[in-house]
């Protein structure tokens, strides 16, 4: 009688329809594309998926460029002298210290920094349908902010419009990246990517190795310049002998040491005692900041502890999985579609909504985008609500803070971002607008289906007229 | 009639596309650990012991993969000295229990979950925020939804 297979439902899968079936040819006949061709944030990706930088890797090839420079001119003028004079360490030392430093750049650079994927429709939906189910029917905008308890210390977990959750603690959302990054400390335009989670010990360890590198050439250049001085010439008399290129590694280095060594010696105390310096700028934790006692939740009181912790603490993977592939029937919008089903609906909207089949129903939610054709009269009085949370989402949208390193315009990305807010919030907010709409029509949400045609035979559609 | 199908069984038909999801616990800090909180959506599908079970043992998975014990710090260190380079070739301690965690929730599934119309997914296809259970559906042939049609407009009009 019936061929009854047990299969997980995915909205994709339902599509069986002529029109679909149609869609779905022309979607096999491109080859299958891999996630980072389609990745939501402002990245760019590199060797098919496996290296990943920001969009806005600024002055990336300067700091590369001033390395290089450097240590160039180091090698090519200072070690031929110093071997004479002293021993055949140096360039060694140098080389060493060069190839680390190089890699530890390029290993900042180019891993993802511990980006979390923006949540699935089927998540925000159920994140809001928990909101929403305190009784009340009307739509109200996510809450802001969640408090949980971490170790005793009160925690506010603040929701992402953008990556429509909430943000884990220790998570900020990066604006140059549009990404929630993990144990976000600061995106750094010298490296070209945000510092998190996955790369702060990649980080650390290229400002140590440079640190050590800069004071190492700038000793050796004074030695060269002493040892020049001491065979009987003055001071000034051997740099003018030298080329006129030594005092340009004596000056790069001198300036950068006073930053690097300054930076370093930073991020060792915000090691030692396990911040962020989102945390740090924010006085997240600061017991100076008003009558709160606020301690740090995440330390392990022991700076031996929270340094092992922090750099040689487990590597955790990376959650975006870049060089997967791209499901093959993934629904485009299809705004078309929409169109064609509107006017059946409309015709349908007073009879019998019960003469929809189950499928049928389901199509619909997978294929339409434009919902606010498909909605009862009852929508415009909530649109101006929707678009004044929106327009106050914005500008709370997390600048990211950063310090030594960067210089943001916060403000104008976040409002750069408002349109994108109204557009998505406006949607989402269009299935749980009032419950006649939940019973009589079809939703976004796949649950929400659920509900609908589990409970259309008792209720006889009576919320309908 | 052929097609004659109850109530019940026509609305478990269209319950096929719910999912459940477990969100995470952070009352032990930024660890990866899910809420044991049964909800009440899978009160019909399967006991809460079972549930707390699992959910418990992928837990102590995640705690393994992320404890900081000796074998993480000789790995750490070794990484720091070869300049992180030994990453490209040797699979980090966190993959390998990833891998194991992959099986369990297989395993899991094949015995215990699909007998019972259900799909626990594995949470790291959800960037580590979710543990969900599907609802798996039955899926049947076009004729079977004219059926299910018919009946819908019979018990309307009843």
């Amino acid at each position: 009688m019936k061929n009854c297979e047990y299969q997980q439902i995915d909205p994709q899968a339902l599509s069986v329809t002529p029109l679909s079936a149609q869609n779905l040819g022309e979607k096999k006949a491109q080859s299958p594309r891999r996630k980072w061709e389609v990745f939501p944030g402002k990245n760019r990706f590199f060797c098919d998926g496996r290296l990943i930088l920001s969009r806005q890797s600024g002055i990336l090839p300067l700091t590369m460029g001033l390395i290089v420079v450097t240590c160039g001119l180091f090698f090519a003028f200072d070690c031929p002298f110093l071997v004479k004079h002293l021993t055949i360490f140096i360039p060694v030392i140098g080389g060493v210290l060069f190839v680390f430093v190089a890699i530890s750049l390029l290993r900042t650079s180019f891993t993802d920094p511990g980006i979390l994927p923006r949540a699935t429709p089927d998540e925000a939906a159920d994140i809001e349908r928990q909101i929403d189910t305190s009784g009340s029917s009307t739509y109200r905008p996510p809450p802001r902010t969640k408090e949980i308890l971490i170790n005793q210390q009160v925690v506010k977990l603040k929701y992402c419009f953008t990556c429509k959750m909430f943000r884990p603690p220790r998570t900020s959302h990066c604006s140059l990246c549009d990404n929630c990054v993990e144990r976000f400390d600061h995106h750094c335009p010298w490296v070209g990517n945000c510092v998190g989670k996955r790369n702060y010990r990649f980080f650390y360890s290229f400002i140590i190795s440079l640190s050590f590198l800069t004071s190492f050439i700038f000793g050796c250049v004074i030695t060269h310049i002493t040892l020049l001085s001491q065979e009987g010439k003055s001071l000034v008399q051997a740099i003018e002998e030298s080329p006129a290129r030594y005092p340009l590694s004596l000056v790069i280095c001198f300036f950068s040491i006073w930053s690097i060594l300054g930076l370093s010696g930073f991020h060792t105390y915000l090691v030692a005692s396990n911040l962020t310096t989102n945390e740090d700028i924010k006085g997240s934790w600061s017991s100076k900041r008003g009558a709160e006692e606020s301690e740090n939740p995440y330390t392990y009181n022991s700076i031996i502890t929270n340094c092992c912790v922090t750099l040689c603490g487990p590597m955790p993977p990376s959650l975006i999985d870049r060089r997967g592939f791209l499901p093959p029937d993934e629904p485009i919008p299809a705004a078309s579609a929409s169109d064609i089903e509107l006017p059946p609906f409309r015709a349908k909207n007073d009879a019998n909504m019960c003469t929809q089949s189950t499928k049928d129903v389901l199509e619909r939610v997978v294929h339409s985008s434009d919902f606010p054709v498909l909605c009862s009269p009852g929508t415009p009085k909530t649109t101006p609500q929707v678009l004044n949370v929106s327009s106050r989402a914005a500008p709370t949208s997390e600048p990211s803070p950063s310090v030594g390193c960067t210089q943001q315009q916060a403000r104008q990305s976040a409002a750069t971002a408002c349109p994108p807010f109204s557009r998505s919030n406006k949607r989402d907010s269009l299935h749980s607008i009032n419950p006649a709409f939940r019973l009589a029509s079809p939703s976004p949400t796949l649950s929400h289906t659920t509900l609908i045609l589990g409970d259309a035979p008792d209720t006889g559609f009576n919320p309908l007229h | 009639m052929a097609e004659t199908h109850s109530l019940q069984d026509m609305r478990q038909q269209a319950a096929i596309t719910a999912k459940v999801f477990i969100q995470r616990d952070y009352s032990s800090g930024t660890m990866c650990q899910f809420q044991t909180k049964f909800p009440s959506e899978l009160e019909n599908r399967i006991d809460k012991q079972q549930f707390e079970e699992t959910v418990r043992a992928l837990n102590n998975m995640y705690a393994e993969a992320e404890k900081l014990g000796s074998q993480s710090y000789i790995e750490g260190c070794l990484a720091c000295l070869t300049a992180y380079t030994v990453f490209l070739c040797m699979e980090t301690h966190y993959e390998k229990v990833l891998k194991k965690i992959a099986k369990y929730i297989q395993e899991q599934n094949d015995k215990i979950y699909a007998p019972r119309g259900l799909l626990l997914t594995d949470p790291i296809e959800r960037g580590l925020r979710v543990v969900s259970y599907n609802f798996v559906s039955i899926q049947t042939e076009q004729i079977e939804h004219f059926s299910v049609l018919f009946f819908l407009i019979r018990a309307h009009s009843r």
